[in-house]
């Protein structure tokens, strides 16, 4: 036999491991990557394998299987199934990973890309409960899946500590000799960057493979679970509990301080930098989850803490501050109403939102200071920089020009150069100008501290793999943490030759002030105890406290790595973060969010759209990127606001509301409750279940599914009984009717609790309309009739408005960045006109806005929206329902002729009646 | 997609003459799994007619020799992650061409016994087959061989309807 391979092909690596294992007399022969070997394939196919009888072998895990068979070793159920995993399954996501991580350096996309079916590895070896695969020896299936993971695992940062079944079956592979020197013999030392030639050569796997930058949940609608009598059983009788068995809410009176024996919340969002707008997705990244995830806690009656505010100091406040010509102090004030102004109109529930330019923050940092120096965790050293003489200052980066070292632009910054793009040191730049005073400054040394992480290191890792295990770490935030430990620590520079900044308190540095990252977050601290004296009942307190901190994936090694350091270091039973929550990065039509070319929605221009908070709020948490990208889109808003808020849970509420009041004089009926009912109860319960568990978790945008899939079952379970019918009807049916109007009411209070942590202002006004006892805003985790029959609501109003698509659209023209003057002719064109002519000009800009990859992704709505209408038809679902379902079909069509450029064809009814 | 296969194994059970009917669901919309009564439940299409071959006693379906068995699993491979994975016109015609060259001397797959390669093979191509015109189906012309016999061999074809192949070129080898 001769197995022919080529160096750096990850596919050779179980090859040869099974040869080494299994002992085969086999030749090894290396050949070039592109080289036919097969001669029946067209395409280079490697490893392949000549039998003796001259015929070939392509596939890498018939390969493995036939020297295992030749050793007697036929194959098992289980080993088939794990290979045909392997084959279909984790080589679609494995090709796209290394990928990522080899050829374009995307590691943590990489990590995400694998995660998956990492976790379904370690799943199966858990339930088996064997040292391998598929048996208590080694089998085919091991080599297989090793080689397969080999290049990724074996770089530490690729696998997740918490998969711990996994992992130990991995490195019990990785100690197999032949295993071994598969190694030895495929990767030659070299790691993953030995694949690096090889995977050059291959095209781009298709990245949609596993990783689409999707907004639908994972796993869709949960099917319809089967419920068991004990759990039917359980939610009737926590049912007819009613309120008297509920937990009072724990009202709320500042100051917030942990309690002894109580679960004590602690949340921090990410600091804000005082001197930009933020946009929706600092917004969903930061405070809204951090607010979310606040009111949930305060809702299950736990002493919860949540603050905030701007980061003031540094480099970028002043230099804004000489373009507005004004002092750094007044840009601080000035943006920091901005800001404060934005998150109370989107309804973020801080218990206080300060800022880092206070007394308190320059006490607290100079006293870490001044204990990390005392514990000898500073360095000095002196760094080069630039100086300019006139005006008597070291320049930071950004107030240095000049040309770029590399490509000669003239116009580089002092830390990056716009035109080629390589990082530069601002005392490398040819003919250095300040940007103040256009004088030339001189290279001078100065003098800095450093903080000695490296010293530090061994105490962090300790901490860090304690708080991961412990605590809810996102995926991002462990990789993160992760690799920052993995490529070494360096000393870090805690100061800047600044003025805007908190002075060092030490007599030779008196020029010097703190560098941002470190006092920024700081800012936590000093802004607790700007609000209460006693601050360190919850900074000083880990025994009592457990600290959330919420921010983007940027800012995930200051709060892993950088921050606690300085905590560690200064030795003062600070309270460490136990919980890092990171999202990953929303996207703005597909594109990114840019101040400086207008593409976007920014935090002051949401509430101009006249879309009130509730409802950004609600499509930004749908979206959340948990665990991945995700885009804001305007016409995915106008649909789910349509879809989901509209006609789904907002019908349901209103409906269970309307049929009170219409039929029971606004009085709640009384309820008999049959099997259905009941059935119904345990469905909801379960689902709440679900909710405080995925919450508890921080999986915000998980659990808001479960509020609408209890809406969906009312709305199921009202169409199922048509009320509105059986009133007409008999005793029996009336009787029926009340029940049913009664359960579906306390549905909708159930609801309205639920909703409060996402959309306060709706869950309030059900609860206005319902006249819900205010006592019932507490979250357990049983359902309970909370308006009992007799109960008397108030007047019933639709709670969300629909969304119209030329308004959507007119939104998407003036937030996409497009240039003034063609913006304002659209808009005239879109003001009032005799119907023709505004025809005309729909026709014309819909040659203009032709969007070819808008119009697949319509396309297949289209089609989706199509085969939903014929689903309701078939079923014979109410009038409206369809009547609706129809609406929102001919709309997309709409969508997609605009989108393909062409000009909408005869008005919509034509096409309605030939059905 | 799913349910294309699941249809397959239905078939499979009548042509392989199992009687019990075997209880299958889905994963995720895409890959069928079958309940067995002793034991977990399998996963994917090739594992289970595997699974099925040995249930119905023909094990030499699977290869009698060791190379056998592996030609017929590296075929079995293929049809799940090549012919299934295919992506647009420019794939299929490298499956295609790949497949006839290799068929040129071939009876079957396997060579000269007729084997579940074969069986799950030949559904796979069927979406493909039914789509070509005749002049593509001479250009593969032992492809087209080939599927003519499976789909004449006693007990395959169940479900599927019979896609035509002539026997007599219309088009001169030039093309």
């Amino acid at each position: 036999m001769r197995l022919y391979l080529t160096e750096g092909n990850p596919h050779c690596l179980k090859v040869v491991a099974a040869v080494e294992l299994t002992g085969s007399r086999c030749e090894l022969q290396f050949v070039g990557v592109e080289e036919r070997v097969v001669p029946f394939l067209a395409h280079s196919k490697l490893p392949c394998l000549q039998l003796d009888n001259g015929n070939y072998l392509f596939s890498t895990n018939a390969i493995c299987q036939y020297l295992f068979t030749l050793r007697g070793k036929e194959p098992s159920d289980l080993t088939n199934q794990w290979l045909e995993w392997e084959g279909t399954e984790l080589q679609t996501a494995l090709s796209g990973a290394l990928y990522m991580a080899v050829v374009q350096g995307k590691r943590e996309e990489a990590a995400g890309a694998l995660q998956k079916k990492c976790a379904y590895i370690d799943q199966s070896l858990m339930k088996r409960s064997c040292p391998f695969l598929a048996a208590d020896a080694i089998t085919v299936a091991d080599i297989v899946l090793w080689g397969a993971l080999y290049p990724l695992l074996s770089d530490s940062t690729f696998l997740p500590g918490d998969l711990k079944a996994l992992r130990s079956w991995f490195e019990r592979v990785c100690a197999v000799a032949a295993c071994r020197k598969a190694v030895e013999s495929i990767l030659k030392g070299k790691g993953l960057q030995a694949l690096k030639p090889y995977l050059q050569k291959q095209p781009a796997p298709s990245q949609r493979a596993e990783t689409p930058a999707s907004n639908e949940p994972e796993g869709g609608e949960s099917a319809d679970r089967v419920l068991t009598e004990e759990e039917i059983g359980a939610a009737a009788e926590s049912w007819s509990k009613g309120l008297s068995a509920w937990p009072k809410p724990k009202p709320i009176e500042h100051p917030v301080l942990p309690q002894p024996n109580e679960k004590n919340v602690l949340i921090t969002s990410a600091l804000p930098y005082v001197n930009n707008v933020p946009h929706l997705g600092n917004i969903i990244g930061c405070v809204l989850s951090a607010d979310v995830f606040a009111r949930f806690c305060r809702l299950r009656n736990w002493t919860t803490l949540f603050v905030c505010g701007t980061d003031e100091y540094g480099t970028a406040t002043e230099t804004k501050a000489l373009e507005e010509g004004l002092s750094p102090q007044q840009i601080c004030d000035k943006y920091h109403a901005v800001h404060a102004h934005i998150y109370q109109w989107f309804g973020i529930s801080f218990d206080h939102f300060g800022r880092t330019t206070t007394q308190r923050q320059t006490e607290i940092s100079q006293d870490i200071f001044r204990r990390l120096l005392d514990r000898d965790f500073l360095l000095q050293d002196t760094v080069e920089q630039l100086r300019c003489e006139s005006c008597q200052k070291f320049l930071a980066d950004r107030f240095v020009e000049g040309t770029c070292p590399f490509c000669n632009y003239e116009e580089a910054r002092g830390d990056q150069c716009d035109k080629c793009g390589k990082l530069i040191n601002a005392t490398e730049l040819k003919s250095p100008q300040c940007k103040i005073c256009k004088g030339t400054p001189v290279v001078k040394s100065s003098k800095h501290l450093f903080l000695d992480l490296p010293k530090l290191e061994a105490r962090l890792v300790k901490w860090l793999e304690d708080s991961m295990v412990s605590g809810n770490w996102t995926p991002n935030a462990r990789f993160i943490a992760r690799s920052w430990i993995r490529d070494g620590l360096k000393p870090r520079c805690i100061t800047r030759d600044l003025k805007w900044g908190i002075p060092v308190p030490l007599e030779e540095f008196k020029d010097k002030v703190f560098y941002v990252w470190f006092d920024a977050p700081i800012g936590y601290l000093s802004i607790t105890a700007n609000y209460t004296d006693q601050w360190e009942r919850w900074w000083k307190n880990p025994e009592q406290v457990q600290l959330y901190n919420f921010m983007a994936k940027d800012n995930v090694p200051f709060h892993s790595v950088v921050f606690p350091c300085s905590l560690l270091g200064a030795e003062d039973n600070y309270t460490l973060v136990n919980h890092l929550i990171a999202t990953e990065y929303l996207n703005y039509e597909d594109g990114k969010f840019s101040k400086s070319r207008g593409v976007g929605v920014f935090g002051d221009m949401a509430k101009e759209t006249g879309i009130p908070a509730d409802i950004w709020r609600f499509y930004l948490l749908f979206i959340r990127p948990e665990g991945q990208d995700s885009s804001f889109s305007w016409s995915d808003l106008l649909l789910k606001n349509n879809s989901e808020l509209l006609n789904n849970l907002g019908n349901f509420i209103n409906r269970a509301g309307m049929f009170v009041c219409k039929f029971f004089e606004g009085r709640v009926p009384e309820m008999e409750l049959n099997d259905d009912d009941k059935r119904l109860l345990a469905q909801a319960t379960w689902e709440l279940r679900q909710y405080l568990q995925l919450l508890e978790k921080v999986r915000i945008r998980d659990a808001l599914k479960c509020i609408l899939n209890i809406s969906r079952h009312g709305n199921q379970y009202i169409q199922a009984n048509e009320p509105w019918k059986r009133i007409k009807g008999t005793d029996a049916d009336r009787q029926r009717a009340g029940t049913v109007t009664g359960v579906a009411v306390n549905m909708a209070c159930l609801l309205s609790i639920m909703l409060q942590p996402y959309m306060p202002s709706v869950s309030a006004s059900i609860q206005e309309q319902l006249l819900a006892p205010p006592q019932c805003n507490v979250l357990t985790e049983e359902f309970v009739c909370i308006l009992p029959s007799g109960h008397q609501i108030g007047a019933v109003s639709p709670l969300f408005q629909k969304l119209e698509t030329d308004q959507i659209e007119s939104w998407r023209k003036r937030f996409g960045g497009q240039q003034p003057d063609e913006g304002s002719a659209n808009q005239s064109k879109t003001e009032a006109k005799p119907a023709a002519e505004t025809k005309a000009a729909v026709a014309e800009d819909a040659g203009k806005d032709a969007d070819p990859q808008r119009a697949k992704q319509l396309a297949e709505e289209v089609t989706k929206q199509g085969e939903v209408v014929r689903e309701l038809k078939a079923q014979k679902a109410e009038k409206a329902v369809i009547g609706a379902a129809v609406t929102k079909l001919l709309e997309l069509k709409k969508q997609l002729v605009l989108a393909e450029g062409k000009t909408p064809e005869a008005p919509a009814q034509k096409g309605k009646k030939k059905k | 997609m799913v349910e294309k296969m699941l249809l397959e194994l239905l078939s499979l059970e009548k042509s392989l003459g199992l009687k019990k009917t075997n209880k299958y669901s889905t994963q995720g919309d895409k890959v069928p799994v079958l309940q067995t009564n002793n034991g977990p439940s399998l996963i994917g299409l090739t594992t289970i007619a595997a699974h099925l071959v040995k249930e119905a006693q023909q094990k030499q379906l699977l290869g009698s020799t060791a190379e056998e068995k592996a030609i017929v699993q590296q075929w079995l491979e293929y049809r799940v992650t090549q012919i299934d994975g295919h992506r647009g016109k420019d794939e299929t015609r490298i499956i295609l061409k790949d497949l006839n060259q290799y068929l040129e001397d071939k009876v079957y797959l396997a060579g000269d016994n007729f084997t579940l390669a074969d069986i799950l093979v030949y559904y796979g191509l069927h979406p493909i087959m039914t789509q070509l015109s005749v002049q593509e189906k001479e250009k593969y012309v032992n492809v087209s061989r080939w599927f003519n016999h499976i789909q004449h061999y006693p007990g395959i074809r169940q479900h599927l309807p019979s896609v035509v192949v002539l026997k007599n070129r219309l088009y001169t080898s030039g093309h």
